[in-house]
């Protein structure tokens, strides 16, 4: 899915833009199925701070990973206003909870730059790369390591 | 899929219905039923394996088979009689006939010294009549019977009566289609004195499949009397004779009153490695001088065109007048029918003014014909156009199989269809719920018509489940097999009785049934029964008897096993429970507490060890996968008169039963399953070990007392006991505990949906299930929670985040 980016062809692609807190993120759209609501969610025993607990997605139990938690950034209680991104990671589902979505931004692969050395390694393994859209930075999201990793870091 | 791996699949797949359609004929017949249309079943299975085997070149299935099916023939012909011996010898044959199917379907091998054993005995049965059969060539079947078989590249009979029509099967027609269809056959002449002419030429390659010239030469002579001369001539001097190359020919003379269909069947499976040419004595320049047509190349050509062409070709004429009158009344079965349905006609004058004359007549008179054919031929077509080809052909066969069309579905579609369908059943649920909340009364247009839709939702989810719940004849169906190789291995005598076998349930629940009704039945016959030296001590019949019922009961499916033989030695138990420690030595026991000591983990009565059970992980094991499946089992016994095992099970595992609690203001399900009882505790039931492990005292018994919000890291202090309910649980270990929750909101039934789908497993909590409101609620894992708790680790429990 997102990770087409490293193959260093200039493919143009769709990308979902979001907020959390001042900071601006993306995901690849495809990967993206729905934007939903935030719902109150169950929460679950034994799971890692950034797993916000199960809601029903139309039947189905979705896990909501609190992204900025998950980037470690400093999160507030979800109202209302925050959004529900639900993704693909393979072949499982979840949900990404995120302040808000802002764009859909269409550009090619080559714009996107390495993430700096500077960041730590918290960041690196989430951020794949950064580029510059009208003076912003977004920094692409790799989706496939949100999830914690084993069962035994979870417990 | 490759195409050819996917016909394959389906032969196997037809196959196990074949099998099974087989073993049930011939347990019928173990019961007596010599009835032919049982035997022709049986018959009619094993053939149709036979048939699809050689399609797909499966040599040793094949050989097995033609062994097999020579032996029901000679039943079906009434040349051999039907005794207990026959049955039994046959039933073991019909074991190795599914080892040969599995294997050349796993590609594996089959047991070579089994098959060949098995042949052996088969072989013995047909010797018995051997002298009787070389005696007699009568062929007590018809043609019609041949003729359901289906497969075979078939011309059609001369000898059928035009209004025959519904012998003739779909099957045999589509593959009569797609091959090459020698049409002068229909014009021959019915009331010929009938006599073939069959020249038979095997190649070499005939002899290097094993086939063998003289066996395929008494078949045919088993179907009326034979000429047979050898033309030998093309045998070389011995110094040039290779032994692998074939030389001989055999030209056999064959009066009968047989179609040439009977005749090419004999050489069905040499067909392909011989020259083989059957023709009707005296007619082999006609038949020269004729091209063959390909039935359905004309299908289309027009009536006018082929009287313009007719008087040159009459045959040809005949066909072409006669396929497009039947083709838009049958479209599954196009063109042979016209062949079969054709009149005989009148031997062809040579004058070309009163042939046309004739040409005129004949031609009205095969249309009648084959629009009467088309008729009779078109009901079955017509009713289901879309059936699978088997389950037309079956339905042609004749009035004695009259199978319901059915559809094969893939089993994951079904799942699909039934989550939708969980889902718009929650989905229902919560509307109503909203619509309630929202202040409408009861009897505004809205609430009634969401009435309507509940109803409808039940009524929709009630089908989709039914779909999916199959009768257990499934699971049963093996047993008969299972029961007949452990009582040889055992040296018992043992009659298997079942009952129920149309007890429907759902298809997980199927699947899983097998292991525990196999160990019990295991049980039954190792344990349970006595030897017959035994049994005739003790004044029973030597021939020890094992029921397997299913019922429905209260919403579950309870599967019984039961056996008349020894019972369980209570003492004998108690002894070696104690001896293994499992027991304390003065424990007071009650008898059905002793009976049910057999379910601990590393009990074993069996003196000696045997493959088939005793080596101690028999019953615990039984229990621990039927509790696994939400289910109970029990046993009870009288010394001397037998033991039955019960055991209940949910009729689907897509639901469960569970109690609704909450804890530390979080919902969640029990299943009911692991639930003995529930209380209030009182304060001073209530002691600490040490620091903060707590029991409970009930009725004088201690078990540790688990509050649910703490142990899954819902908060950090303790519940005070007497604000809260106490759940007894019983684990599938048979730990007890009690577990702590702040109130009991009922019992329900809950949808299981699966946390690992999408997340991953976490300890404590089974699955997730949604409630009515919409929201998640967990359902406990009750076995961790009680074993966690008597571990007595605690774990670094990350506190969850809220």
């Amino acid at each position: 899915m997102t990770d087409t980016v490293t193959q260093g062809v200039a493919q143009r692609r769709e990308l979902i833009a979001f907020r959390i807190g001042d900071q601006e993120f993306c995901v690849d759209i495809m990967s993206v199925r729905e934007i939903r609501g935030w719902a109150p969610a169950t929460p679950l025993p034994r799971t890692p701070s950034f797993v916000k607990g199960v809601i029903n997605l139309r039947g189905a139990v979705l896990p909501i990973i609190d992204l900025g938690a998950r980037l470690g950034l400093t999160t507030s209680e979800p109202t209302a206003r925050h959004v529900i991104m639900v993704v693909h990671i393979g072949d499982r589902t979840i949900g990404l909870l995120v302040d808000a979505v802002s764009d859909i931004i269409n550009m090619s692969d080559d714009l996107v730059q390495p993430t700096p050395d500077v960041a730590s390694d918290q960041v690196k393994t989430f951020v794949k790369g950064l580029f510059a859209l009208d003076g912003r930075m977004v920094s692409l999201i790799a989706l496939d390591r949100v999830l914690p990793e084993t069962e035994a870091e979870a417990a | 899929m490759d195409p050819f791996e996917s016909i394959k699949a389906t032969f196997f797949q037809e196959c196990e219905e074949l099998l099974t359609d087989m073993e049930s004929g011939l347990l019928a017949m173990e019961q007596g039923d010599d009835d032919s249309e049982t035997i022709n079943a049986v018959f009619r299975a094993v053939h149709s394996v036979k048939g699809g085997a050689g399609a797909f070149g499966l040599e040793e299935l094949i050989r097995f088979a033609h062994v097999f099916e020579t032996v029901l023939d000679e039943m079906r012909s009434g040349k051999l009689h039907l005794t207990d011996e026959v049955a039994k010898v046959l039933l073991r044959a019909s074991d190795v006939l599914a080892d040969h199917v599995a294997a050349a379907r796993s590609g594996g091998s089959v047991d070579e010294g089994r098959t060949v054993g098995m042949i052996a005995d088969l072989q013995g049965l047909i010797d018995q009549d051997r002298a009787a059969e070389l005696g007699l060539n009568d062929d007590g079947d018809s043609a019609a019977v041949e003729e359901d078989f289906g497969f075979v590249p078939v011309v059609l009979s001369l000898d059928e009566p035009a209004t025959d029509a519904p012998e003739v099967d779909v099957a045999a027609l589509m593959a009569a289609a797609a091959e090459p269809v020698e049409v002068d056959e229909a014009a021959a002449p019915a009331d010929a004195a009938p006599a073939w002419r069959v020249t038979f030429r095997p190649k070499a390659e005939m002899y290097a499949k094993a086939n063998e010239a003289a066996l395929v030469l008494r078949e045919l002579a088993r179907l009326g009397d034979v000429e047979v001369a050898l033309d030998a001539s093309a045998v070389p001097p011995l110094d040039q004779l290779s032994a692998e190359q074939a030389y001989l020919t055999w030209t056999i003379r064959l009066s009968g009153d047989k179609s040439e269909a009977e005749v090419r069947e004999v050489f069905e499976f040499v067909e392909d490695d011989c020259d083989l040419e059957v023709t009707r004595e005296g007619e082999a320049a006609a038949e020269v001088a004729e091209p063959p047509l390909a039935a359905d190349d004309d299908a289309s050509a027009s009536a006018v065109e082929a009287a313009a062409a007719a008087p040159l070709d009459l045959d040809a004429l005949l066909a072409r007048v006669s396929a497009p009158a039947a083709e838009p009344a049958t479209p599954a079965a196009p063109a042979p029918a016209p062949i079969a349905a054709a009149p005989p006609p009148a031997a062809p004058p040579p004058a070309q003014d009163p042939a046309s004359m004739d040409v005129a007549g004949l031609i009205a008179l095969a249309e009648k014909a084959s629009q009467d054919h088309a008729q009779t031929q078109s009901a079955p077509a017509k009713a289901e156009p879309k059936a699978d080809q088997k389950a037309e052909a079956r339905a042609a066969a004749g009035p004695a199989t009259a199978a319901t069309p059915t559809i094969r579905v893939d089993l994951d579609r079904v799942d699909r269809l039934i989550n939708a369908v969980g889902e718009l059943v929650i989905q229902q649920a919560m509307l109503s719920q909203r619509v309630f909340e929202s202040g409408l009364a009861r009897s505004s247009d809205v609430a009634l018509g969401l009435e309507d839709l509940e109803l409808l939702t039940r009524e929709i989810q009630d089908s989709v489940m039914a779909i999916r719940a199959q009768p257990v004849k499934s699971v049963f169906q093996r047993m008969p097999r299972l029961v007949r190789e452990v009582a040889d291995m055992v040296g018992k005598k043992v009659r298997l009785v079942m009952d129920g076998e149309n007890t429907e349930v759902d298809k997980t629940v199927i699947e899983r049934l097998s292991d525990p009704i196999t160990h019990m039945l295991r049980n039954a016959i190792d344990h349970g029964l006595e030897t017959p030296d035994e049994r005739e001590a003790g004044g029973k019949g030597i021939e020890g008897t094992v029921r397997l019922a299913a019922l429905h009961r209260g919403g579950r499916i309870v599967i019984e096993v039961a056996d008349d033989g020894r019972g369980i030695n209570r003492p004998r138990v108690r002894g070696i429970a104690v001896s293994k420690g499992l027991i304390a030595e003065d424990a007071v026991l009650s008898d059905d507490e002793i009976d049910n000591l057999i379910f601990l983990p590393g009990f074993s009565t069996a003196d000696v060890v045997s493959d088939i059970s005793g080596r101690g992980v028999g019953m615990d094991v039984v229990k621990r996968s039927i509790q696994a499946l939400g289910g109970r089992i029990s046993i009870t016994s009288e010394p001397g008169k037998g033991s039955k095992f019960s055991m209940s099970l949910p009729l689907t595992l897509a639901v469960l039963d569970g109690m609704v609690v909450s804890a530390a203001d979080q919902t969640l399900v029990a299943p009911l399953s692991n639930i003995v009882e529930s209380l209030t505790p009182r304060a001073e039931d209530v002691h600490l070990i040490g620091g903060r492990d707590a029991v409970i005292c009930i009725r004088d018994t201690f078990v540790p007392l688990i509050d649910v919000g703490v142990a899954l890291g819902f908060r950090d202090t303790p519940l005070p006991p007497a604000s809260g309910v106490a759940v007894l649980v019983e684990s599938e270990g048979g730990g007890k505990a009690a577990l702590l929750v702040e109130a009991i909101q009922g019992q329900r039934q809950v949808v299981i949906k699966s946390l690992e789908a999408n997340y991953q497993h976490i300890h404590g909590v089974a699955a997730a299930t949604i409630l009515g409101d919409g929201r998640v609620a967990l359902i406990l894992d009750v076995d961790a929670l009680v074993t966690t708790s008597r571990r007595k680790a605690p774990r670094i429990e990350k506190r969850m985040a809220v």
